[in-house]
């Protein structure tokens, strides 16, 4: 490596680089100006990831960077951009519940923006170390957040089992990288798929295969590797909830895209049987199990493992347009997620804190017409009723199931999708339909701002669908 | 034609309305007075501004009229807006019977009236837009978007059992409504486009032809709703307030009668002719069975329920008789029954607001007291009936001698349905308005205030019209049916011409 290379590969890399400077700097001011100082260090960060962001949208270039370990491209940028807002937006919804749930430390912040830092690695991961490496600094960052009120026995208890099952699945993940690198001899992408040919694949590299799309699965929460959503989700306070469901789910599913897509595209045929499964198990489990539930935060858990039952429908299709689709389904999925969290935040009674009953928001349309309304709207939007945006998300994975034709596949979808209508209708029903039983606090300014912005996202996506779209095209166009 | 979008404002007028009911408020007698107007002035200058649309259609261009076109979500999906014979009088229908279900409303809703209107002017925004859609994805979107505003109208403003309903009709609806978006997609790879004038030019090969047509049977014929999935309507019906009734049987009802013509008898030539027994045999079930079930019921809303099932019944018998008998008559009676039967719960509304029940055993003798009510009952009992000189009639005999001509027996069965609607429709009268004045609740009722007779006589007017001349609506249905029809008969003849050269 010369001199040139390395600083080309700075250049490519300076987001990261931001980051990674910026959380020690932000450590050290925690240190050092002691424990009340959360507030500011919080501030910074947000101020941090922005400038990341900008930087990333600005003055980043394409290209490959360290020897081909990391890669940055139009895919990369617009799942890196996601996963800035998503993060972005949980920080800014944890202001209002600093004191209550504990995430007044300066660690807090600090731990975000390296799970950040772990979350850009991962997209841009371009081979198997690279991206293990990238995947442990995020989840590790996770397992700490998820148990940082550590009063609370529920969020201990969140963190511990987030944190065991995070453990194996990553041993998973790295076994099955194992027998990839033995049965292949490379850990490149691109030098993976090289040695790859559909007749002349062993079975040990099919084994390879199926590790580490089960170490996958459970990053993003697909059945049959769910179990420890409901938990983590319920229990973790619930800013964290609002920020596990968001990004870290970008983040790992572009990884999946990038690592199916790029490292086993001449093995589509192997892999396309597996994430078929896990689709229709977890659209299936999503609105099944969700059915029973009565607690909101738990009922968000089940919904997010059904909706990326619905993102993997279109990788599913392993073609252009299905990655297009998973694209614009992880950004519609990402605005809704975080809007509806920023109403359950809302959900906060003068006496007595927060609460997370789906019957607690009964009679709210008479009580906080506004929020009633913007949560009604992405009620519909995540149950997929046009015109709002949750819509084209499923629109555009199922036609890319149907180009590839996955009839089983889509009919399953549909059908599933109408099963989880009903929990979505519940939730208006006991809005709408319901009387009140009590008022909520005042809401917050910033979680106001969050979720009406949402709501408009949510319902603004016919006006502005197009440019979107085209992004989202161009970022499939990496690939293909 | 004109140079600016007509279509567009029409559709997107009722917005206006909404954003302006926003900046009221509610809690005063005067604050409720302005939502009133607001609503009412919208609603009325919508329909003034739809007229313009069947002012400037011209009946000899069978083609689409008043297109605009813009590129929208890419991957081809556009907004593209259009009229011709086929959907424009459905557009009037729409923006027509909005004004009533305005003033329907108009002491009967107690509670948020502000968000009631919004409900129903979104609901008209949807409902055009599902008329002038030249895209298929573009019609799909207002087809489902059209369920969020009923749901929520059922559901707070309904009655005891209005969550039950609500649940039942969203979902019933989206079941069927999902399987056509796979339709589309399937349509969208195969012919490489959502737009609706070129895939009515482009012929699916026939074996895909099948599963289109079921899927899309899936979605209008639960919409329509043909037996046996039809159960959604009556609950749906007796829950909803007076308005939301009158739109569900007006206009939404239509959108499946409507899907039907333009896309499953318009681009599924073969698999419609192949499935038109099927169809025949549903709707002379629905006739007969469902009229039978009217017979039974003592809840007069569930009793017209009943018998919108059995009418639409000779809609879906008409459009697959495939003939421009039974396809115009099926028009024809479509637009028909949404007057008559939004007439007819409107009608029972006026009491309804009067006594709160809906039970036919709770009235009896209404003649005495009410005699502009009973006359103008009795009109729209006999339009439904179907009795000549009224607008009912002319829709039932012409798709009876479609299905005549396609299928003599068909029209046998179906003709008894007469006799049976008749039964219905005349003992409901004579319970409700006839016999003796016994009843102490009832001897103190008014008859028609001004705002009612505002609501009941221009319809009465309109039934008699058309049933004496329904020239206009014909002249401007006829080119747009011929065309479809050509279009349809060739396309069966041509398979023929295969399959014979095969041999």
């Amino acid at each position: 490596m010369t001199a040139d290379t390395i600083l080309a590969s700075l250049q490519l890399s300076i987001p990261e680089i931001i980051l990674a400077v910026g959380a020690l700097a932000l450590l050290m001011v925690g240190v050092f100006s002691g424990e009340r100082s959360g507030t500011t260090v919080t501030g910074l960060a947000v101020a941090l990831l922005i400038i990341s962001g900008l930087w990333l949208v600005l003055a980043t270039g394409e290209g490959q960077a360290y020897g081909g370990a990391f890669v940055s491209d139009a895919f990369a940028k617009f799942m890196k951009v996601l996963a800035l807002i998503g993060s972005i937006t949980a920080m800014v919804m944890t202001v209002g519940h600093a004191r209550s749930e504990q995430l007044d430390r300066f660690e807090f912040p600090v731990l975000i923006v390296l799970s950040t830092l772990g979350m850009l690695l991962m997209i841009s991961a371009n081979s198997l170390l690279s991206l293990y490496l990238a995947l442990e600094l995020q989840s590790l960052a996770l397992y700490v957040v998820a148990a940082i009120n550590r009063d609370s026995l529920r969020s201990t208890e969140a963190g511990l089992k987030y944190f065991v099952l995070g453990a194996l699945s990553s041993g998973m993940l790295l076994y099955g990288m194992s027998l990839v690198y033995g049965f292949t001899g490379q850990i490149g992408f691109q030098e993976i798929a090289a040695a790859l040919t559909a007749e002349g694949r062993s079975l040990g590299l099919v084994f390879g295969l199926v590790f580490i799309l089960a170490g996958l699965a459970f990053k993003i929460s697909a059945v049959p590797f769910h179990m420890w959503t409901p938990d983590v989700y319920e229990g973790a306070p619930t800013p964290v909830t609002a920020f596990f469901a968001a990004a870290p789910k970008v983040a790992a599913m572009a990884m999946l895209v990038r690592i199916v897509i790029e490292a086993f595209q001449p093995v589509v045929a192997d892999w396309q049987q597996v994430v078929v499964f896990i689709s229709i198990a977890s659209m299936l489990l999503g609105s099944f199990a969700a059915i029973g539930q009565r607690n909101i935060k738990r009922l968000m858990a089940y919904s997010s493992i059904g909706h990326m039952g619905y993102a993997l429908v279109g990788l599913a299709s392993g073609s252009m347009a299905g990655v297009r689709g998973v694209a614009l389904y992880m950004l519609i999925y990402m605005v809704m997620t975080l809007g509806t969290f920023a109403c359950i935040l809302a959900m906060r009674r003068k006496e007595g804190g927060n609460v997370e009953n789906i019957d607690d928001l009964s009679g709210l349309s008479s009580t906080n017409p506004f929020m009633a309304t913007v949560l009604t709207i992405l009620m519909f939007s995540l149950a997929g009723i046009p015109p709002m945006a949750g819509f084209f998300a499923k629109y555009f994975v199922f036609m890319a199931a149907i180009e590839a034709h996955l009839y089983a596949l889509a009919i399953i979808g549909v059908l599933a999708s109408v099963v989880g209508a009903y929990y979505y209708l519940r939730i208006i029903k006991v809005m709408w339909f319901d009387e009140a039983t009590g008022e909520f606090a005042r809401t917050a300014g910033e979680l106001k701002l969050v979720f009406g912005l949402s709501g408009l996202f949510v319902l603004g996506y016919v006006l502005i669908g197009g440019p979107i779209g085209n992004a989202a095209e161009a970022a499939a166009r990496t690939f293909f | 034609m004109t140079d600016w979008p007509i279509l567009s404002a029409v559709t997107f007028l009722p917005l206006v309305g909404v954003a302006l009911l926003l900046l009221t408020r509610e809690d005063s007698p005067y604050g409720r007075r302005n939502i009133l107007n607001v609503s009412l002035l919208t609603t009325v200058f919508t329909f003034v501004l739809s007229l313009f649309i069947w002012i400037g259609f011209d009946n000899a261009n069978p083609g689409f009229q008043m297109v605009e076109k813009a590129e929208w979500l890419g991957t081809g999906i556009s907004y593209h807006l259009g009229v011709d014979g086929i959907s424009m009088l459905f557009v009037i229908l729409s923006t027509f019977l909005m004004p009533f279900c305005v003033l329907a409303s108009w002491h009967s809703v107690e509670k948020r009236l502000r968000e009631y209107m919004i409900a129903f002017l979104l609901l008209e925004v949807f409902m055009v837009g599902v008329f002038v859609s030249l895209d298929i994805v573009l019609f799909y979107v207002f087809f489902e978007a059209g369920l969020i505003p009923m749901f929520i109208i059922i559901g707070v403003w309904g009655g005891k059992d209005r969550v039950y309903a609500s649940y039942k009709f969203f979902l019933y609806t989206l079941l069927g409504s999902v399987l056509m978006l796979l339709a589309i997609m399937a349509m969208y790879w195969q012919a490489g486009t959502t737009d609706i004038t070129e895939l009515l030019a482009y012929s699916f090969p026939p074996h895909m032809q099948t599963w289109l047509w079921l899927a899309f049977f899936a979605s209008f014929a639960v919409k329509m709703p043909m037996w046996p999935v039809h159960t959604w309507l009556p609950d749906a019906h007796v829950q909803a307030p007076t308005a939301g009734s009158v739109i569900l049987a007006g206009v939404l009802l239509k959108l499946g009668g409507y899907g039907f013509i333009r896309f499953s008898l318009a681009m599924f030539p073969l698999a419609s002719d192949y499935f038109a027994p099927f169809v025949f045999a549903l709707s002379v079930i629905a006739i007969i069975y469902t009229s039978l079930v009217a017979l039974m019921q003592d809840d007069i809303k569930k009793l017209i329920a009943y018998s919108s099932v059995a009418h639409m019944g000779y809609v879906t018998m008409g459009i697959f008789a495939a003939n421009a008998q039974g396809l115009q008559g099926a028009i024809f009676q479509m637009l028909s029954h949404g007057i008559v039967s939004g007439a007819l719960f409107l009608c029972v509304g006026v009491v309804y607001d009067r006594l709160h029940t809906r039970e036919i055993a709770a009235y009896g003798g209404l003649v005495n007291n009410m005699p502009k009510y009973a006359v103008a009952f009795m009109i729209f009992t006999m339009a439904n009936v179907g009795l000549p000189g009224t607008s009912g009639f002319v829709g039932e005999f012409m798709t009876l001698i479609g299905i005549f001509r396609a299928n003599t027996w068909v029209a046998l069965f179906a003709t008894t349905g007469v006799i049976l609607s008749a039964s219905y429709a005349l003992w409901l009268y004579r319970r409700v308005i006839f016999g003796a004045l016994e009843k102490e609740s009832l001897k103190s009722l008014l008859d028609l205030d001004m705002r009612e007779k505002l609501l009941l006589y221009p319809l009465v007017i309109l039934t008699i019209f058309y049933g004496v001349y329904p020239a206009p609506v014909f002249d401007a249905t006829a080119a747009s049916v011929d065309a479809l029809l050509n279009n349809y008969s060739a396309a069966l003849q041509a398979a023929q011409s295969v399959a014979l050269t095969a041999n």
